[in-house]
């Protein structure tokens, strides 16, 4: 179970009012932590439970409720061969992890650009897959799928 | 031709428009713009198997020195400045070829980022239908192209100062 991961056993002890929800399904852990704490337990994951790569930084967005996105980190320890996936909800910003992983600048860009979460303290936060003139943010529930410019797909009536 | 051979042995005479529009298609160089799988059969296309070389078609990797631009695969809003400028460059007289269902209209990709057919940007020639096209619809493609080439009127004259171009007859 996910009480007993050795990560979650830490983080617990360490963020315990931090801490929203452990989860594991299918052999994946899955801890959801406030935001505010992003950093400080990412530096503890990296640091001393040595998830040291960060594989990938996505988000969910949850049209309806409150707050609206899920950012996710997805981590991998080389040494451990361990894998952990950390979500935080979120409105509309989060602390950068570019000073822990480089290479969470480019990640965090691609959120920002699909998403629009805005990454505090993240050096280049600009679009980095659409063109940068573009006005809106496509991978939104409430994006048209065909762009906001065209009739929207009404089956074979359209 | 009722005249007995005046100018001599190693002389033909034609029109202008038969030896321009037949050096024309016996040559085209296309520009690859390889954007997806359709780039594949392309390269097929080119390959030792189906041989564009025969056609006198060989790729050429620059538009400074292209006829013709092979616009193969799904073309992103994002991509299509990239295809514009390199068409530009394109010395006159060029024609385009649209590759496959999503150049010729976006195919399955009918989303906010990709250009619903190519033909929104450039003028396209000849439109290839398949998804992608196999190496022999590409070929029968190119085939069409220099059939319409051959029927161009004053193409050439026109650019050198002799009278108008002309609408191809039926």
């Amino acid at each position: 179970m996910a009480e007993n991961h050795r990560a979650v056993v830490k983080l617990k002890e360490r963020f315990a009012d931090s801490i929203l929800e452990c989860k594991e399904f299918r052999g994946e852990v899955t801890v959801t932590v406030k935001k505010e704490k992003i950093l400080e337990i990412l530096k503890t994951l990296k640091e001393d439970l040595r998830y040291n790569f960060l594989t990938d930084v996505t988000a969910v967005d949850y049209l309806g409720q409150s707050p609206r996105f899920m950012v996710v980190y997805n981590l991998y320890s080389i040494p451990n061969k361990d894998r952990l996936r950390v979500k935080a909800p979120v409105d509309d910003s989060i602390d950068s992890a570019t000073a822990l992983w480089n290479t969470a600048n480019w990640l965090e860009r691609e959120v920002y650009d699909l998403m629009g979460i805005n990454f505090v303290n993240h050096p280049d936060l600009r679009r980095i897959l659409m063109p940068d003139d573009w006005v809106g943010y496509p991978l939104r529930k409430d994006y048209p799928l065909q762009g906001p410019d065209r009739e929207p797909y009404k089956g074979r009536l359209s | 031709m009722g005249v007995d051979q005046p100018l001599g042995e190693n002389i033909l005479t034609t029109s202008l428009d038969s030896l321009v529009n037949w050096a024309r298609k016996s040559s085209i160089w296309p520009m690859t713009f390889g954007l997806a799988c359709c780039a594949i059969e392309m390269m097929a296309t080119g390959a030792a198997k189906h041989d564009l070389d025969r056609f006198g078609i060989i790729f050429r990797a620059s538009p400074r020195q292209s006829d013709c631009i092979i616009i193969a695969g799904t073309v992103t809003k994002k991509m299509l400045p990239v295809i514009q400028t390199v068409y530009e460059q394109m010395p006159e007289p060029k024609w385009v070829i649209a590759m496959g269902a999503c150049a010729c209209s976006g195919g399955i990709f009918d989303t906010y980022s990709v250009v619903q057919g190519i033909d929104e940007a450039l003028p396209v020639d000849v439109y290839i239908p398949g998804c992608p096209p196999r190496p022999e619809a590409l070929l029968y493609g190119i085939m069409k192209l220099q059939d319409k080439i051959s029927k161009e009127r004053n193409s050439f004259g026109s650019t050198i100062g002799l009278g108008e171009k002309l609408e191809p007859a039926a």
